[in-house]
């Protein structure tokens, strides 16, 4: 690991916190102390057995997660993947008729860790193995740590679009030579999605919007299936997907080639909460401590994902934070306009 | 109609106290739990479609359905597309039920055995499959078509993602069951009908257009209402092809409504038109019938003669193939081909074939537990069902229980819900005391019941017409109990019946989506909800996998029931 990358990367990793601002000074209640793993909460962990982990996580990366955690400690890892927002859908769905199933809960729209804090459904918990992430990156009561973030950009497919023909920007995509070859994540399923709709309404307006929903758009759920679409050849161009997703389709040899809008790219933290009711308290808390180990951070990012763990290197390959304007969305905010947002988006898009 | 004595049953347990017979108990049992799993949900949904969330009496949730965007223009699509479906399955079904059942075509019975092979391929599954044929750019049909006439890069020939590219899906698995309707009344209908119109004059056409078709007209009136009604209440279908190409239907409409915060009154406002449409068309399907009797007479008739299609029957053998390959073997092709290929649009190469796909389903680690909970709901839901369904058609067809009309009614009342609907309803229902089932596999237990105790009972309630009640009777005088001459007379005379019955529940639960969305919890979850993930997730070739496991797993299944039920009726008889 040499140092020039290394400080760069540190550097961008800060910048991305401060947009992110996970821990405004004004939320509630002061950050507990940082556990740390002992012997004991593994051997009562490992008595539980079992985790149930709901994540709005790419489902391979997720898969790996899962299966690194159950080889290393031998429990069993429930994965239950889905957009966030099906995922905040099923856990209040759940917690209403008062079945406390899920243990740890991983979502793409920070809002909703706002609103679960203010129900009360969370348990501060701040790993040690956290220690040297940015300020921003855990929340300010500890009810909830940003253990990885990623963008939603654009991008297209390198064998149906030429490169000096490929959009450089949000509008670009407007351009009516796209009708009909563009695909895109709905707000409704996928928290990134609610994120970069939310931060792109207010940088463009709706109006951005209302003629984006002119082009004829493919309209798939989750952020990770534009790139998977994409990927097929279904559709030329992703007016908005997941970063992580496309960057592991590229490393697996997809001709995915990823577009960082001029406007600006919105970033997703995605942030992992203990439920305050979780059936298994004590793997719940070592499954934190795992998501926020140098391991998972490594697997993290060998799947595409950003850390906050300043000792992680971001591949060569991936565009330095530091080259990407950041659009930012307060958690707060999120958890305040998702609603109006989502309902929005389905009147200009029909669903 | 039958011998048997509406009285004797009450004389039984009143008159003899000695030897009391538990059936009257156990049948009122019976009833009583029937209408409480029947009435119990919608007596909820209708509570909820005229409240508002505090609990108030509220018409708002109707008055907000007059709005487009939310009900009107997802119901009109969504009876335009079940018109469609409707319409092009009995198109396609009725000729082949006549091909293989009245004429001498090649092949009729490999035909038969292959169309109904298309039954185990639930709709979801085979939605999927057709996106990888038939999506715009990437569909293989797309992909040949361009390699074929040079057309350009983003020309095309079909696009699945649109409303005729749904009808086509639905009506693919939407035409089997017209196609058997109308087979059985075909090789039921006595020959000589038609032969009397042929000595009297009238000729091949005639014959066919006066006197065939008005009796094949109940079984194709019949099929049409269950091509409709399926397509109408599918929400596998249209969620994976109509959200791409930008349109709700009605299903895909209320399951939205479920999204955080819930709006549960408003999903029940807009189901309930969904209630009065199939309500008003089986009415509807009555009256046309009622006016028309046409009974068949003399079941004893000789084997139809088979009409000679001379050379026309290689033609015709052609057509049904076609039928065949683009129903059944090109999506059954496709999703092997996909579950191979890391991209499931690449070519088939060396370099491309993969085991990701296998290695990404099995690494979840609740596939196993997800395949388990399809079994055991799918095993419980048939036994169950088939069960219940034996013995209430046996009561009504008996006429043995007071009120057994009733018990009728209540068999058949769920035929007019929607799927959804009644997820709607058991979602209310069950997550809130005195019967808090949400989160167990006995709500999904008790929607498929539901869902399939009309059909299971129609079918139970034909096979009884067929037996002469004199055998039960006999051992009746000889002092059996009903229940009694239940189990050991009749039920191993239906043998056969009994084990259709339960091979078509269990299908049916495998084939379930549209309530079981609403019902299942992560530790709860069926194969088709796991499918319906991964879709989201835009990970095809892992539904290809987990798509043709179900699909070998069922065809087990069924093939298993039927050994058992044969094996069971060689043994205790000789």
């Amino acid at each position: 690991m040499s140092t020039g990358p290394g400080t760069i990367h540190r550097r961008s990793v800060l910048a991305a916190a401060a947009t992110l601002a996970a821990a405004p000074g004004r939320a509630q209640g002061t950050r507990p102390e940082r556990a740390v793993l002992t012997p004991a909460l593994v051997e009562a962990a490992k008595k539980e057995g079992k985790i149930a982990w709901y994540t709005a996580d790419d489902l391979v990366l997720a898969t790996k997660v899962a299966k690194t955690f159950e080889a290393k400690y031998g429990m069993i890892v429930q994965l239950e993947r889905s957009g966030a927002e099906r995922i905040y859908q099923r856990i209040g769905q759940e917690y209403s008729s008062n079945i406390h199933a899920v243990d740890v809960a991983t979502t793409s729209d920070l809002g909703h860790c706002v609103t679960w804090r203010a129900a009360g459904l969370l348990e501060p918990f701040v790993p040690a193995e956290a220690a040297a992430w940015p300020e921003a990156a855990i929340a300010a009561d500890g009810s909830f740590i940003v253990d990885k973030f990623t963008l939603v950009m654009a991008a297209y497919n390198s064998r149906l679009v030429k490169a000096e023909e490929a959009p450089k920007s949000w509008l670009d995509l407007l351009d009516p030579k796209w009708k009909g070859k563009l695909v895109k994540g709905h707000p409704g399923y996928s928290g990134a999605i609610t994120n970069a709709t939310y931060a792109l309404s207010r940088l463009l307006g709706w109006e951005y919007f209302e003629k984006l929903a002119k082009q004829g758009v493919m309209q798939v759920q989750s952020a990770t299936d534009p790139p998977m679409r994409l990927a097929q050849g279904e559709r030329a161009i992703m007016a908005d997907g997941a970063e992580v997703t496309a960057a592991r389709l590229i490393s697996q040899g997809a001709p995915l080639v990823l577009i960082y809008p001029v406007e600006g790219v919105p970033v997703v933290g995605v942030g992992s909460v203990l439920m305050r009711k979780a059936p298994r308290p004590a793997a719940a808390r070592l499954f934190m401590h795992y998501l926020a180990s140098s391991e998972c951070q490594k697997i993290n990012m060998e799947h595409g994902t950003r850390s906050f763990d300043p000792a992680m290197t971001e591949p060569a390959s991936w565009t330095p934070l530091s080259k990407i304007k950041l659009l930012h969305n307060e958690p707060e905010a999120l958890a305040r306009e998702a609603e109006a947002v989502k309902k929005r988006y389905s009147q200009i898009f029909g669903v | 109609m039958s011998a048997s004595s509406p009285e004797a049953a009450p004389a039984s347990g009143r008159g003899l106290p000695g030897w009391f017979d538990p059936s009257p108990v156990f049948f009122g049992l019976i009833a009583l739990l029937l209408a409480f799993v029947v009435l119990l949900p919608f007596g909820w949904l209708a509570l909820f479609s005229l409240t508002d969330e505090k609990g108030a009496f509220s018409m708002e949730n109707f008055s907000e359905l007059g709005d487009p965007s939310l009900f009107l223009g997802p119901f009109v699509t969504t009876l335009g597309i079940a018109l469609g479906v409707g319409v092009l399955a009995c198109g396609v079904a009725l000729p082949l039920a006549w091909l293989v059942s009245r004429t001498n075509v090649p092949f009729r019975r490999t035909l038969r055995g292959l169309i109904m092979t298309s039954f185990i391929t639930p709709p979801f599954i085979g939605a999927v499959a057709w996106v990888l044929l038939a999506a715009p750019n990437s569909g293989l049909i797309n992909q040949y078509y361009r390699a074929l006439t040079g057309a350009g890069q983003f020309d095309r020939l079909v696009n699945i993602f649109s409303a005729e590219g749904i009808v086509f899906v639905m009506a693919s698995y939407a035409f089997p069951y017209v196609f058997v309707l109308a087979a059985n009344t075909l090789d039921r209908m006595p020959y000589d009908l038609e032969e009397a119109s042929a000595i009297l004059g009238g000729g091949r056409w005639h014959t066919l257009r006066r006197v065939t078709f008005p009796m094949v007209l109940p079984a194709l009136l019949a099929g049409f209402l269950i091509a409709f009604l399926q397509a109408m209440t599918q929400f596998g279908t249209p969620a994976i092809l109509a959200l791409p190409a930008g349109f709700h239907v009605l299903t895909t409409k209320i399951w939205s409504l479920f999204q955080f915060p819930p709006r549960t009154h408003l999903a029940a406002a807009c189901a309930i038109p969904m209630l009065f449409v199939t309500i008003l068309l089986l009415r509807g399907e009555k009256f046309l019938l009622g006016r028309r009797g046409f009974t068949m007479i003399g079941g004893k008739a000789g084997a139809p003669q088979l009409t000679n299609l001379g050379l026309w029957r290689w033609p015709a053998l052609t057509m049904a193939l076609l039928v065949i390959v683009v129903t059944v073997l090109l999506p059954n092709l496709i999703l092997i081909r996909a579950s191979m290929l890391r991209t499931v649009s690449d070519a088939w190469t060396l370099d491309t074939i993969t085991w990701d796909n296998v290695r990404l389903v099995f690494g979840l680690t609740h596939t196993r537990a997800t395949l388990e909970n399809t079994l055991i709901t799918g095993v419980a839901a048939a036994t169950a069902g088939t069960a219940f369904s034996v013995l209430v058609a046996y009561l009504t067809a008996r006429r043995a229980v007071p009120g057994h009309r009733f018990l009728a009614f209540l068999a058949t009342a769920p035929a007019a819900v929607p799927g959804i609907v009644l997820g709607v309803a058991l979602f209310i229902g069950y997550t809130r005391p005195p019967f808090q089932l949400y989160g167990t596999l006995w709500i999904l237990l008790l929607a498929f019941l539901t869902i399939e105790m009309p059909p299971a009972y129609q079918q139970m309630q034909a096979a009884f017409r067929g037996l002469n009640p004199e055998l039960e009777d006999a051992s009746r005088i000889l002092g059996a109990g009903r229940l009694k001459s239940l189990t050991s007379i009749v039920a191993p005379l239906l043998k056969s019946s009994v084990a259709a019955t339960w091979c078509f529940v269990f299908i049916g639960t495998i084939r379930e989506l549209s309530a079981t969305i609403l019902l299942t919890t992560s530790n709860t979850k069926l194969v088709s909800v796991l499918i319906y993930d991964l879709n989201e997730n835009g990970e095809l070739g892992a539904i290809a996998v987990l798509g043709l496991v179900l699909m070998a797993v069922t065809a087990v299944v069924v093939v298993a029931a039927n050994r058992l039920a044969n094996v069971g009726q060689m043994a205790p008889g000789r």
